[in-house]
């Protein structure tokens, strides 16, 4: 996922985040002033709408364009609702609907959430770490009637939210629905359910953590090719060298598996996210993966870095905590480990290699 | 911050699955006739004449080769299916895979004309076994610090010394070794080994076994007593042998041996967990799923950047250092959930079979064709560390 490879839409996205988001600037701003012109660039280059067909008003509907946009928000882990905002727009799409401007989150994105949709129309339930729930304007939600699942579109102002913020300190609120009347409802297509809504949420946030992965091993390189000590940088010892080689490979498998999953999703099969066990091999496979060389690329990161990686004004932790963070999000590595784990295991071991190997 | 890396995204392309197939019907015919037995490695011999020359005859050795040389002009792809199919089937094909994966491709780059048209199309034809001579008693990582001399003769060259841990000589017809044609210089102690094609029958030439662990013959040392090689067995650059390592390097570092050799407990941990698994069997399970699909992806995305003429050099290393320590800590993974499943309820007696062989060469996977520590070194140097 070189700048290169991704094309002009990821070249874009790099020049706009680099210009408005530099993460050196962004941790040493008092407020956050600085996220209103990211947005606004964002969204005037049609970033934060790149999951919806041009006949919905959309910047057309690609879904590789929006896994690339999605890799640079990573590399930068700027605490915008960008990936939430694709999210939604993609969501709404799904059955049809109107995407308004403005920022959006989606709903539910714990795996042991349900939203319901009452017989008159109005949204009822609870969905726990809505990220950025309280800076967004709308949420697109998915909610089940006795018909089957539904797609809409609420304000966030009929909603009532807890204040909660993640390990990096961004939003990630439980949004509790009181039968909501929704500005917009309509049936979601035939085979699509919470399953689809949460792929395509731990799709988006592996393809984040790749990004971010890719960050901490630049900065962590760049670190020990200039910290000095025993009359030596660092990167010359040996046992560093191992680190970082280590981080390399965590950032490779992520690199690897999160863009698996993405180009899964991003052949016409998935478009209306039709779900088999090889996109539930994919997805989970992403997930996993990446949860895991998060947590082992943060360790490393951060012991490579040493005391000043830990403080608050290095940017180090704006990367680290949120990989950590993301984790969480559409699924843990242990919810889709046992998801995968399951599916593996009724299909039996005459088919398991077959599968792998369709891959 | 880009890193750097890049895994292009590669599935493998329609001819693949035919040609899958194929691979698929050989193997269970040999299965059937009683060639081998996939779900018992460690018994039986891991090398057959007669079967690598019916894989010959198939068209799967020497894929990648022109046809000229007896070579199928397939591309790496398919030569990348082949390769798995073999390799988790635990078919015996370790005759002609040292051939096959690298030492055909130094003898199509460096070798005389007369040389390739004698050698190759019996090379595709499953009867030869090639072996790596690189290693000494006092030189292993550290290839460069290889005495083994071969000197100037009429006609010739004269090797003298030994290598060591080189596996199949005993079965081995040629040897592509490195021996020192020269000091090393002050400024690149690289400098002074050539690569030569040693006749395995050459006068001089003594194999001595060195068993295993495993209590597996697959070690060997060699020792050369003023062993005649002709001038045209001479490969590549004199004093420049290591100008020509890198490309193969990456071919050899990145395949799916690299993360494998083991695989066969996982598939018998899916067997014996049965259909409903318990949670913790079933999220250890999806784990390690997701960690092989992973390695997979990774190294079919460095074939399909080697086949589009790309040179992932970091990247292949990164396979083989993920993959090795996963295939290498595979049979403990499993070992710990299969901890508590019942004994009398589940074939364990052929898991439990398969696990004491695959633990018992867990070691060798992450030394074997360029330790941990070499290949981490490597990626450091990638990474602009060195």
């Amino acid at each position: 996922m070189t700048v290169e490879s991704d094309g002009i839409v990821a070249a874009t996205a790099t020049r706009i985040f680099a210009d408005l988001a530099d993460p050196q600037t962004v941790n040493r701003t008092k407020n956050s002033q600085w996220k209103a012109p990211l947005w606004d660039a964002l969204a005037e280059a049609g970033l934060t709408r790149a999951w919806i067909p041009d006949h919905l008003g959309g910047a057309g509907g690609d879904m590789a364009d929006g896994f690339a946009i999605l890799g640079v928000a990573g590399r930068y882990a700027a605490p915008v609702p960008l990936a939430e905002t694709l999210l939604a727009g993609w969501l709404l799409a799904q059955a049809g609907l109107d995407v308004p401007d403005g920022a959006m989150t989606v709903a539910p994105s714990r795996p042991n959430d349900a939203l319901k949709l009452n017989a008159n129309g109005t949204v009822y339930g609870r969905a726990r770490g809505i990220a950025f729930a309280s800076n967004a304007e709308h949420i697109a939600l998915l909610a089940d009637s006795e018909h089957g699942s539904n797609i809409a579109l609420v304000k966030v102002s009929d909603c009532r939210l807890s204040d909660g913020v993640d390990l990096a300190g961004d939003p990630s609120n439980t949004v509790e629905f009181n039968n909501v009347v929704p500005l917009q409802c309509a049936p979601a297509p035939a085979s699509f359910d919470r399953t689809s809504l949460l792929s395509m949420g731990a799709t988006a946030r592996s393809v984040q953590m790749a990004g971010a992965l890719e960050t901490i091993l630049s900065l962590s390189v760049a670190y020990a090719d200039e910290r000095v000590a025993f009359e030596r940088k660092i990167g010359k010892f040996q046992a560093v060298q191992q680190n970082l080689a280590r981080l390399a490979g965590e950032t490779a498998a992520a690199l690897a598996a999160a863009g698996s999953a993405a180009d899964t999703i991003a052949q016409p099969m998935g478009k209306a996210a039709a779900f088999d066990n090889t996109l539930l091999l994919e997805v989970a496979a992403a997930k996993i993966r990446c949860g895991e060389a998060a947590a082992e690329g943060a360790a490393i990161a951060h012991q490579v870095h040493g005391a000043i990686g830990f403080t608050n004004e290095h940017v180090l932790h704006r990367f680290t905590l949120r990989l950590l963070a993301w984790r969480d999000d559409f699924g843990s590595e242990s919810y889709w480990a046992a998801r995968l784990g399951a599916m593996i295991a009724q299909r039996g071991g005459d088919n398991f290699w077959p599968l792998l190997a369709s891959r | 911050m880009s890193s750097g890396l890049s895994f292009d995204q590669i599935r493998l392309p329609p001819e693949c699955d035919r040609l899958r197939d194929d691979v698929r019907a050989f193997i269970a015919e040999e299965v059937a006739a009683g060639t081998f037995a996939p779900r018992r490695p460690g018994h039986g011999d891991t090398h057959d004449p007669a079967f690598s020359r019916r894989v010959g005859a198939k068209g799967w050795i020497g894929m990648t080769w022109p046809k000229k040389y007896g070579g199928h002009e397939r591309n790496f792809l398919e030569r990348y299916v082949v390769t798995e199919e073999m390799r988790v089937a635990n078919a015996p094909v370790r005759l002609h895979f040292v051939a096959d994966r690298q030492s055909g491709p130094i003898l199509l780059k460096y070798a005389p004309e007369h040389i390739k048209r004698d050698i190759l199309p019996r090379i595709c034809r499953g009867e030869l076994c090639f072996v790596i001579g690189m290693s000494e008693p006092n030189s292993g990582s550290d290839l460069f610090a290889a005495k083994t001399k071969a000197t100037k003769a009429d006609g010739g060259w004269r090797i003298n010394g030994s290598k060591i841990w080189t596996s199949n000589a005993h079965i081995a017809d040629y040897m592509l070794g490195l021996f020192r044609t020269s000091p090393p210089t002050k400024e690149n102690r690289r400098h002074g080994l050539t690569q030569f094609l040693v006749d395995m029958k050459s006068p001089g030439i003594a194999v001595n076994p060195i068993i295993q662990m495993t209590g597996q013959h697959d070690f060997n040392e060699v020792v050369f007593d003023d062993v005649f090689v002709p001038d045209d067995h001479l490969l590549g650059e004199i004093d420049g042998a290591w100008k020509q390592a890198t490309s193969e390097l990456a071919y050899e570092r990145s395949g799916p041996e690299r993360f494998l050799e083991t695989f066969y407990v996982l598939i018998e941990l899916v067997r014996a967990l049965g259909d409903k698994p318990d949670l913790r069997g079933a999220e250890g399970l999806g784990r390690l799923v997701a960690q092989l699909h992973t390695l997979r992806r990774m190294s079919v995305s460095v074939a399909g950047m080697l086949q589009a003429g790309k040179e992932p050099v970091v990247e292949s290393s990164i396979v083989k250092d993920v993959g090795t320590l996963w295939e290498q800590k595979l049979p403990g993974s499993v070992r710990d959930l299969a901890a508590f499943l019942d004994h009398d309820e589940t074939d364990r007696a052929i898991l439990d079979d398969q696990l004491a062989f695959a633990t018992k060469i867990a070691p060798k996977l992450t030394i074997q064709g360029g330790t941990t520590e070499i290949l981490r070194g490597i990626i450091a140097r990638g990474l602009g560390l060195r």
